[in-house]
């Protein structure tokens, strides 16, 4: 039978086949081949693709270089965002591998956050485990851990260290057991059609007769429109990290073991495949 | 746990149980009868009904009590008749007792009471000290009296034999009469109170309890005589008295209090294990001296009292040397009754509501609890199916409504006045979070919401265990945070800080406190709504539970909430481990039904979680498989961690060294991971290291003692020399994170995931450690096996003594306390938190086990024996040995993880038997001890036992109720999920059961069938089809007949001469196979081969023939291992003596199961195959030895 654990594996280990291609105007040296990459779904695209850059560059002169970012079908990518959460929010349902745009110029200064090094990235993902915690256990647990600590979360994911990470994390994903739960569920909901970035609000996994909600509770509460009735088609897709769970599943459950190591569950609400 | 029984009286006469597994009360369905008072131990509850007789309800149980009648027949061999009954004047009668001095005709024996039952008539008994006799059962001997042999001999002038018949008390589970007649003819006047107790004053007899009784006249009687047994007891004896008593409390141990009439009490001195009715009464004032005291109640060492003003009291100091105590202090709550259960857990009667409740918070060490909980939970019969729509709603008022708010209960359509306030529970109950509203409690028509006083009191607690300390922060810190709610209508009462000037009078140079009565310092703090949720905070785990309503409406009468009259939890166990359901009211009747399918929980069968795995899956498939040729994003690096530990270092002279520890992790080349161990060290000043590759150690071993965290590296080559890479932690929790952390690096670089499969092979250490190992096929591959010093061990959480198993994954095991449990599916627990350990299935383990150490003395013709020895002596307080010196002071746990649950008491259960105060006597130390003084005796020593208790986490969940010493199950194949699997057991006093209902979905089976045997059994086995092979204490074998699935109980006992005629200990079947250890530890084989002269503890054979053993000691290269894990190669059908011993990890090792391990072995030609084709019939006939036990029923597994 196989055990809960498993899925944090699973999670973990998730991988997206990626190809990424130089973007067509810019200015080569000799033509670029396009590079393939097994891009950890939990991951930040600028903290895996040191190797893209570098395969780059070796065709590009280096005046031509400026910050690097992403694109996919025109869309800027969102380093601050999980890759899984890109790909499930942009590219659910199309052919793999994902065809990413690398460019070097034309940073789009509205859409993007600039990352010069990999300490934004860590500055990033502390605030998120921090931010989660404080929804999850009032900050006590983050605060009760050493430096040390948070570096070892840190180096975890930079590293691509399963054990190194759980061995901290799981102190995050702990809770009373007379309470059922964590104080409220750190949450993010994404929808492709909206210019909201997302939903995020106050929710329990536990109502307050007792009972422990569900996916389907928070949708309903939080976006209805994504749960069809019974009646009509199924308008859209409520993805966490690629897979479609039932509306029924727990939502703690859901959140000690699909949320991105940010702690934060990562929900993509897609259109429906027409066909 | 096992559940135990909360018995109660209400006001009309009707008995209710309530289990502490259950959430309702049971109404007792003997109902003839209306009772005034109950008294309840484990066993049994005895009552006084209206017509003031006493009754007396045994519990069933699945072992009946069974009582062994035995008479002789005594025949004289004369020239004319041969051996007749015609006996010489001068002999003994020719139906006698064993001594042969009473007359026994067999017609003579009478039922002692009606309550019992003939369970069949009288048989001769032909098993004559561990050996079968010829037919007829007689044993010869020169003349009476003399020793009996078998043998019949030319100078055998008298014979004997031995008829047994067994009788059966029939009366369980409900009210049998005790006639209430004293030694001369029937008592003067009718009973008014009894109280039960008094188990713990001695072992022996089992089951032995104390009975205590008043008359209407104030006259006490004492009731000797009741145990196991005879459950009825004796008769009744007087104990006079100083005057007239009204009510009498006994408790488990030697406290008995009673209430005189004035208002004072009394205080039994003098009960000793040989004189337990006591000697003498001492007089303690009450409490109060204006208002006497009506009820007394009494534990271990608690006693509560209540007064005529209906106060509860606490009587402090009281000790088993102090039977009196010292003080007296005002409890908060006002009571009519008190009840003292195990653990000195108490319940009470309140005297406004008339509600059972319960006392929170009750430890070891806060004897006087906290705070009062009503017990709220429903009468069977109020719960209907039409409410239940209802229940869910009130279910969540309830979470907001704590004790001391009048909830009104569910019964809808009945009670049309309260209307109102129902409907306000269901609008609580739906809205999400708005604070509950105290309207509820304002209904007219229901009685006044009172407060029954009943408050968090824990600063009582907190001033008996550190009064000399922090007294002013003890006021602050002990008011538990309760939110308080607009509604709540009673004020808030002034600041405790005020109660604790009664303390301070007494002074902290003063120990000896005047009685203080918290109450009168109006203390109380209206504990309000939302205290059910609120109550999270405390320390108590009891309190986490408790969200409760209090009064419910009965469907009888007028009243619409129980009034009880009388409460009793004298068998009712309870700790503040213990979960209980009896404060919330919802869902009571599934509980039960639950607890029986404990295999597959239904959140791993949801369809939510399939969807789950399967969509992971798929998504791995679709996004992973295709694209396994890409470059991965993240190159694996090196992951390092350090630390420092110390080492018992491997040259002379051997000592505890610093040392900088290092695992280093890496992806090995096939993707899965590995790492090295580093050990730095310095060596004449020189630095050196030593270093350990993660995939060649075999098992990693905690050595928990008091003095240094301690843990062993093995691997194969340190198994060889019996010479692991010792290391010590600094502290408990770095020696558990660096266990965990090369626990599941070892297991990933092995690439062992998840729980042990249904082969493991399972063994214990002598900690009670658990490893399991998963099988190589190889290990039993001829002819070059692989060695088993290679196995690789993993730890699993929890503790046993004893583990079995077999090949379809059912796996039970047996705890020090003889416990009995049964494996869940999971792995982890213990230390192993996080990723090493499962999630659904680990539950709380507890186990208890008793230190021993000895009290030594020295005669000398002077003083007599002392504790003055000669200066070679061996200490005066010591270990067995001898070599340790031992004091009661300085003896402490066997680790940290086990805490003392008694005191230390004089241990009379040694073997050798001891005089009445427990000594035992030799000419020396250390020769064999006598339990009787010669004058040759110049030592004495006698044993000292206290116990311990471990509470931890593990896979395991208890199968209650019956201890058991030994267990086996079948290992047998591919079995369908709903195919019973036959598992037989013994229990710690003996009797042979056998489990049903195991199936794989329910491994922990639904009842025992209790098999009837002539004598108690201490080690059974069940083989191929179906064989029952068991030894019992006497050392002689015995064959079940007849066990099939259609008869899983069999239907007789044959038995089997010893081979050689020893003694046998131990015994294994397998297919065709049966093998046992006798007593000196040698092995056997059915065709009576004396085997390889090893010591064995234990043995175990799997279906396939595979042979292992622990044996006693094995020599490594550079040490000595005892303990150790043995394989005997070469083991076939043909050759079941096989050829040599294979040695594996050791040091400590006293049990291994390898009965579920069904891996065939990869030979050339597996003779056992074509076994198994034969007809079953003649499998199971070839290792019995005798004709009679054949066994055509046998079945195909």
């Amino acid at each position: 039978m196989a055990d809960d654990k498993d899925v944090l594996r699973d999670v973990w280990f998730g991988r997206i086949p990626t190809c990424f291609t130089l973007y067509q105007d810019e200015v080569t040296e000799r033509e670029a081949e396009p590079f393939y990459l097994l891009l950890p779904r939990v991951s930040y695209l600028t903290l895996v693709t040191d190797k893209v850059k570098k395969h780059f560059l070796k065709v590009m002169k280096a005046e031509d270089v400026e910050e690097i970012w992403f694109e996919y079908e025109g869309t800027p990518l969102k380093w601050h965002y999980p890759i899984g959460l890109l790909f499930d929010l942009h590219a659910s349902n199309t052919s793999l591998p994902w065809s990413i745009t690398v460019h070097f110029k034309n940073f789009p200064e509205r859409d993007l956050l600039h990352c010069p090094c990999n300490s934004v990235i860590e500055a990033h993902f502390m605030s998120s485990i921090k931010e989660a915690d404080a929804l999850k256990h009032k900050s006590q647990v983050i605060n009760d851990m050493q430096k040390k600590d948070h570096k070892q979360l840190w180096m975890g994911l930079q590293n691509d260290k399963f054990d190194q990470f759980w061995a901290i994390n799981r102190k995050l994903m702990e809770y009373p057991t007379e309470e059922g739960g964590f104080r409220y569920i750190p949450f993010r909901i994404y929808l492709t059609m909206s210019d909201r970035p997302f939903i995020q609000k106050l929710f329990r996994p536990i109502s307050p007769d007792g009972h422990t909600h569900t996916l389907g509770d928070l949708l309903k509460e939080v976006y209805p429109v994504a749960i069809a009735s019974d009646d009509e088609a199924k308008r859209y897709q409520v993805v966490i990290h690629g897979i479609e769970p039932l509306l029924e599943t727990p939502l703690q459950w859901l959140s000690e073991h699909l949320s991105h190591p940010d702690n934060f569950l990562h929900i993509s609400v897609i259109p429906a495949p027409s066909d | 746990m096992p559940v135990s029984l909360l018995w109660a009286v209400d006001v009309y006469g009707r008995v209710f149980s309530l289990s502490t597994g259950g959430q309702q009360w049971e109404h007792c369905c003997d109902a003839v009868l209306e009772f005034k008072r109950l008294t309840a131990v484990q066993q049994c509850c005895w009552g006084i009904a209206c017509d003031h007789h006493i009754y007396l309800n045994v519990h069933a149980s699945d072992v009946p009590i069974r009582y062994q009648e035995e008479a002789y027949e005594n025949q004289r061999w004369n020239p004319v008749d041969n051996f007749s009954d015609r006996l010489l004047p001068s002999d003994r009668w020719q139906w006698s007792d064993i001594t042969g001095l009473e007359h026994k005709p067999l017609d003579g024996f009478l039922l002692p009471s009606t309550n019992w039952e003939w369970e069949g008539d009288w048989y001769i008994d032909e098993n004559f000290g561990g050996e079968p006799t010829e037919k007829g059962g007689w044993t010869y001997a020169i003349d009476f009296p003399a020793t009996y042999t078998i043998d019949k001999k030319w100078n055998s002038c008298v014979r004997r034999r031995r008829w047994i018949r067994y009788r059966r008390y029939k009366a369980t589970d409900t009210w049998a009469k005790i006639p209430s007649e004293g030694q001369s003819g029937p008592l003067p006047d009718p009973f008014n109170d009894i109280s039960c107790g008094g188990w713990e004053i001695s072992e022996e007899p089992r089951g032995r309890l104390s009975l205590w009784a008043v008359s209407l006249q104030g006259k006490v009687w004492f009731r000797g005589g009741i145990h196991h047994h005879t459950p009825e007891g004796m008769s009744w004896e007087e104990v006079s008295l100083p005057g007239e008593v009204v009510q009498i409390s006994c408790g488990p141990g030697d406290l008995v209090w009673a209430v005189l009439w004035e208002g004072q009490l009394i205080v039994r001195e003098g009960i000793t294990r040989d004189c337990p009715q006591g000697s003498s009464w001492v007089v303690v004032d009450s409490p109060n001296p204006e208002v006497g005291t009506i009820h007394v109640a009494v534990g271990v060492s608690v006693v509560w009292a209540v007064t005529k003003d209906n106060k509860v009291w606490f009587r402090r100091g009281i000790n088993s040397h102090n039977p009196c105590g010292s003080g007296w202090i005002g409890m908060v709550g006002e009571m009519v009754m008190i009840s003292v259960g195990l653990n000195d857990q108490v319940r009470s009667g309140s005297r406004e509501d008339r509600a059972v409740y319960f006392r929170q918070g009750v430890t070891s060490t806060e004897l006087s609890g906290k705070a009062w909980k009503a017990v709220s939970v429903p009468r069977d019969g109020d719960i209907r199916p039409n409410s239940s729509t209802s229940t869910s709603s009130l279910h969540s008022a309830g979470c907001f409504f704590s004790g001391e708010v009048r909830a009104q209960s569910v019964m809808s359509e009945d009670s049309d006045t309260e209307a109102d306030p129902q409907r306000a529970v269901h609008e609580v109950g739906a809205s999400v979070s708005s604070p509950p509203s105290v309207h509820l409690s304002n209904d007219p028509e229901a009685p006044k919401p009172r407060i029954p006083k009943v408050t968090s009191d824990s600063f009582i607690s907190e001033m008996l265990s550190d009064r000399e300390t922090k007294r002013d922060g003890a006021a602050a810190t002990s008011i538990p945070e309760e939110e308080v709610t607009p509604g709540d209508a009673e004020a808030k009462s002034p600041p405790p800080a005020l109660v604790l000037s009664p303390s301070q009078s007494g002074g902290p140079g003063d120990p000896q406190w005047s009685t203080v009565d918290l109450e009168e310092a109006q203390t109380h703090l209206a504990v309000g709504p939302a205290a059910g949720r609120g109550d999270s905070s405390d320390t108590c785990s009891l309190s986490s539970v408790v969200t409760c309503m209090l009064g419910l409406e009965g469907l009888y009468g007028p009243d619409d909430h129980p009034l009880w009259a009388w409460v009793s939890g004298g068998g009712c166990a309870v700790d503040c481990h213990t979960q209980l359901n009896w404060f919330n009211s919802v869902t009571a009747l599934t509980s039960s039904i639950q607890a029986m399918s404990l295999s597959v929980s239904p959140a791993q069968t949801a369809a939510w979680r399939k969807q789950i795995f399967e969509q992971l899956n798929e998504r791995s498939k679709r996004e992973i498989d295709n694209f396994k040729h890409y470059e991965q994003a993240i190159e694996q690096s090196v992951w390092v961690k350090k630390g420092t530990m110390q080492w018992w270092r491997d040259w002379k002279p051997h000592k505890w060294v610093d040392v900088r520890f290092a695992l280093e992790q890496f992806s090995g080349p096939e993707g899965h991971k590995d790492g090295i161990v580093f050990l730095y060290y310095n060596f004449n000043e020189e630095k050196k290291y030593l270093h350990a590759f993660i995939n060649e150690v075999t098992i990693l071993v905690p050595v928990l003692n008091d003095s240094k965290h301690t843990f062993a590296i093995y691997t194969a080559e340190r198994t060889k020399q019996r010479w692991p890479i010792k290391l010590a932690a600094a502290t408990e929790m770095e020696m558990h994170d660096w266990l965990a952390l090369l626990s599941v690096s070892c297991c990933d670089s092995r690439g062992i995931q998840g729980p042990p499969s249904k082969q493991a092979i399972w063994s214990i250490t002598c900690k009670g450690d658990i490893f399991v190992s998963e099988p190589w096929p190889s290990l039993e591959a001829c002819p070059y096996p692989t060695p088993c010093d290679q196995m690789f061990w993993r730890q699993v959480g929890g503790h046993l003594r004893l583990v079995e198993c077999n090949s379809v994954g059912v796996v039970w095991g047996l705890g020090y306390d003889h416990t009995a449990w049964v494996y869940t599916g999971g792995y982890g627990g213990g230390f192993f938190q996080g990723l090493a350990s499962s999630t659904d299935n680990i539950f709380t383990q507890t186990d208890v086990k008793s230190v021993y150490i000895y009290e030594n003395q020295r005669w000398n013709p002077v003083t007599g024996y002392t504790s003055r020895g000669l200066p070679t002596d061996r200490y005066m307080w010591s270990d067995a040995t001898g070599l340790h010196e031992c004091t009661k002071a300085s003896t402490k746990p066997p680790s940290p993880h086990w805490t003392w649950v008694t005191e230390w008491a004089v241990d009379y259960g040694v073997s050798g038997g001891t005089d009445r105060e427990g000594w035992q006597y030799a000419a020396d130390f250390p020769t064999s001890y006598h339990g009787y003084k010669t004058l040759k005796d110049f030592v004495r020593r006698r044993r000292w036992a206290r116990k311990c208790k471990l509470t931890t986490t593990g896979p395991w969940q208890e199968v209650p109720p019956i201890p058991l010493s030994d267990v086996t199950i079948l290992p047998c194949g591919d079995q369908s999920v709903v195919e019973q699997i036959p598992l037989w057991a013994i229990s710690n006093k003996g009797d042979v059961l056998c489990r049903l209902g195991v199936t794989l979905l329910t491994p922990a089976g639904t009842s025992w069938l209790h098999v009837g045997t002539d004598q108690p059994f201490k080690s059974i086995s069940i083989g191929g089809a179906s064989q029952v092979w068991a030894i019992a204490r006497d050392g002689s074998a015995f064959y079940r007949g007849s066990v099939s699935t259609q008869n899983p109980a069999g239907d007789c006992w044959y038995h089997i001469p010893s081979p050689a005629r020893q003694k046998l200990k131990q015994v294994s079947v397998g297919r065709t196979s049966v093998y046992t250890v006798d007593e000196n530890g040698t092995e056997m084989f059915p065709r009576y081969y004396s085997f390889a002269r090893l010591s064995v503890y234990v043995f175990n054979v799997a279906l396939s023939v595979q042979v292992w053993i622990i044996a006693d000691k094995v020599q490594g290269s550079h040490s000595l291992s005892c303990g150790t894990v043995c394989h005997r190669l070469g083991v076939q059908p043909m050759e079941p003596k096989g050829q040599a011993w294979d040695y594996g990890i050791g040091g400590g090792w006293d049990h291994i199961t390898v009965r579920g391990n069904n891996i065939e072995a990869p030979r050339v030609r597996m003779p056992s195959l074509t076994d198994a084709l034969r007809p079953p019939s003649t499998l199971a006939a070839r290792p019995l030895p005798a004709g009679n036990t054949e066994n055509g029923n046998a079945v195909q597994c």
